[in-house]
């Protein structure tokens, strides 16, 4: 790279254990993720991914280590700044049951807005939150006619679209998915990943996929795999 | 959207069960403040048994025992007070009026009370009620009687009837005045005091039945109704009277006089405070009514907190999304605790309601069988401190649930699997 970009994600000698635990559950010894880069973790049930992913979040703090994202320690933060700074920051898609039943499709991706003033701030800049919300559905395949429909109503992988609309109004830096995929079919799969890297890149925003399926892989620019005996190892692309 | 509508919605959502507890909690404070207002009604429905009446007197006994027969017609005098001892008194200057009560005889199951027309006049009950008669007028002839309206009622008497009085309290073939039946001239308005379950004759009544007995049976002697009335009527005794004074401050110094009187021993009462006094000894009662309904609130509020402990199961994944979203633990807390005050409020609100429903529904039926008018008012001081005790006690509860998921949601973060 010509020009140093600032790193979005920066994990230096990080060590995760229970207390009572006599191994690590993660053990990443160099990680750098910059603005746009997309990254694929792999790994089995069992092998991390879920503590990765609340390390990541702010959730957890590592045992040992420095974790860093956009520069910030996060171990140095208090745990309710830790919140915010996820709130402002971050924007999480789970495996499924993303959304909030009781709420319509439009207010599950506003809900965002409700828990950060930046990303309020941010998705009104031009026109209100609710216009930016319409926009991101519209761009992930999901018309005007279904916003204010109940989500309960809707299929799985129209779920998971306005699951990745809620996590990246208010442009987050970085956006988490969790076995985004796993509950589609190969067809919606593919489908869900073009719109997840389109509006992903027209934010600039980073993207960390946690998967166990290895034929994603390719679609990524680097990969990392997690070991079943939860030992972190990098592999690099 | 804010914390409150967020709560909202989540709790429509999740309507079924919750309906079902804010009915629960509903049930137990109508329990509640429907004991407290039965509580009350009853403690002034009894304390006003009789009002304006400033003295009692009766044969020296106990203030307990005296207010028990000469208002009550529960037990029985221990002594008699001579005509003499009462007209002395009833001829005192400070006194208005006097009421006589002579008792001692029955009607299947229901006191004879032997009295003047004054009694109709004087006698008050209540916030200044006198009596008021449903039909007819008071006695005037020797073998007239007024009855209560609860022995017109069960005994499905009218105007015109005659009735047959039994010597003594207890009902017998051989000890009935059938020889001179009173004729049913007039029936009281329901008061509810024990002047609904008396027959009311005039003293000269009581006299007549009693003019060819001796103690508790007849003498060989047989007088029918029209020779009895050829007797002087006056009776020698009576068992009671009611006194009005023409000044209330003069009440301890007229009881004082009674209390004093030198030809007979005697005992003067103030039934206000001999009732109040009456109403402290009985009072377990209305206690053990309150703390049955204190147990019954805490099962509503148990009830609540299983609701909303076995809700937080199904709420792991609005939780774990919450916190992805940058939510707060003390978020999680405060929605849970916002929930509790939804249910409890409503609880209390439809409470309130569903107890002055029933009220309004049930006063007429109340009235005309207890005589007791309980007219809608607002939420009084005790009501609103056992609410807000409700609501209190309710929110301190949710911080059970509360902290359970405080404590996952730090744990499980944003674990996906539930």
């Amino acid at each position: 790279m010509g020009r140093p970009e600032p790193s979005v994600v920066e994990l230096d000698q990080v060590r995760f254990r229970w207390p009572n635990q006599v191994s690590d559950i993660i053990s990443i010894d160099e990680l750098t993720l910059h603005a746009g880069e997309h990254l694929f973790v792999r790994g089995a049930s069992g092998s991390g991914k879920t503590t990765l992913l609340n390390l990541l979040a702010g959730i957890h703090v590592p045992s040992s280590g420095a974790l860093r994202i956009l520069g910030t320690d996060i171990a140095a933060l208090a745990p309710s700044r830790r919140d915010q700074f996820r709130a402002d920051h971050i924007g999480i898609v789970f495996q499924q049951f993303n959304l909030l039943p009781y709420l319509t499709m439009l207010e599950n991706v506003t809900l965002s807005c409700a828990f950060s003033k930046r990303k309020q701030a941010r998705a009104s800049a031009d026109g209100g939150v609710h216009d930016a919300a319409r926009r991101l559905l519209n761009a992930l395949n999901l018309p005007d006619d279904l916003h204010r429909s109940p989500v309960a109503e809707l299929s799985v992988g129209q779920q998971q679209r306005v699951a990745v609309a809620r996590a990246l109004i208010g442009g987050p830096e970085l956006l988490i998915a969790d076995e985004p995929t796993s509950a589609l079919d190969s067809d919606n799969r593919d489908r869900f990943l073009e719109l997840l890297f389109q509006e992903a890149e027209a934010q600039d925003t980073t993207l960390i996929f946690v998967s166990h399926d290895p034929h994603l892989a390719g679609r990524f620019d680097r990969m990392i795999e997690l070991a079943d005996e939860n030992q972190g190892e990098r592999v690099g692309l | 959207m804010n914390l409150l509508r967020l709560a909202l919605k989540s709790a429509r959502f999740r309507r079924t069960s919750l309906l079902l507890t804010v009915v629960s909690i509903a049930i137990s404070v109508t329990l509640l403040l429907g004991v407290d207002v039965v509580r009350k009604e009853a403690k002034s429905s009894f304390l006003n048994t009789i009002s304006q009446t400033d003295l009692i007197v009766g044969a020296r006994s106990g203030p307990s025992n005296l207010l028990l027969y000469s208002v009550f017609h529960t037990g029985s005098a221990t002594n008699n007070v001579t005509w003499e001892s009462y007209q002395a008194i009833a001829d005192l200057d400070d006194v208005a009026w006097t009421v006589p009560i002579s008792l001692g005889d029955s009607h299947r199951g229901f006191r004879v009370m032997g009295t003047t027309t004054d009694y109709f006049d004087f006698y008050q009950y209540g916030n200044k009620n006198t009596l008021e008669f449903d039909d007819g007028e008071a006695f005037d002839d020797v073998y007239d009687t007024v009855l209560g309206a609860d022995v017109a009622r069960d005994l499905d008497y009218e105007i015109g009837d005659e009735i047959i009085i039994s010597h003594g309290l207890v009902s017998a073939d051989f000890a009935e005045h059938d020889d001179k039946p009173f004729t049913v001239v007039g029936i009281l308005n329901k008061t509810g005091t024990p002047v609904d379950r008396a027959v009311h004759v005039s003293l000269a009544g009581i006299e007549a039945v009693h003019v060819d007995w001796q103690g508790g049976s007849r003498t060989g002697l047989t007088l029918d109704a029209e020779q009895a009335l050829k007797f002087d009527l006056t009776p020698s005794s009576i068992t009671a009277f009611m006194v009005g004074l023409d000044n209330r401050a003069l009440t301890f110094r007229v009881q004082r006089e009674v209390n004093d009187y030198a030809a007979e021993p005697l005992s003067a009462i103030l039934p206000g405070a001999t009732l109040a006094e009456f109403w402290r000894s009985i009072s377990t009662v209305e206690q053990v009514l309150f703390v049955l309904s204190v147990f019954v609130l805490i099962a509503g509020l148990l009830g609540m907190l299983t609701t909303i402990l076995s809700t937080l199961n199904e709420r792991r994944r609005e939780i774990a999304v919450l916190r992805a979203i940058g939510a707060r633990p003390t978020t999680v807390v405060m929605l849970i605790v916002l929930e509790t005050l939804l249910v409890v409020v409503s609880g209390c609100l439809l409470g309130l309601g569903m107890l002055y429903g029933l009220l309004a529904l049930s006063r007429p039926t109340v009235a005309r069988r207890f005589g007791v008018d309980i007219a809608p008012s607002w939420p009084d001081t005790t009501q609103g401190l056992i609410m807000v005790t409700v609501i209190v006690g309710a929110t301190v509860i949710s911080l059970i649930p509360g902290f359970i998921a405080y404590r996952r949601s730090i744990q499980d973060g944003l674990a996906t699997r539930v």
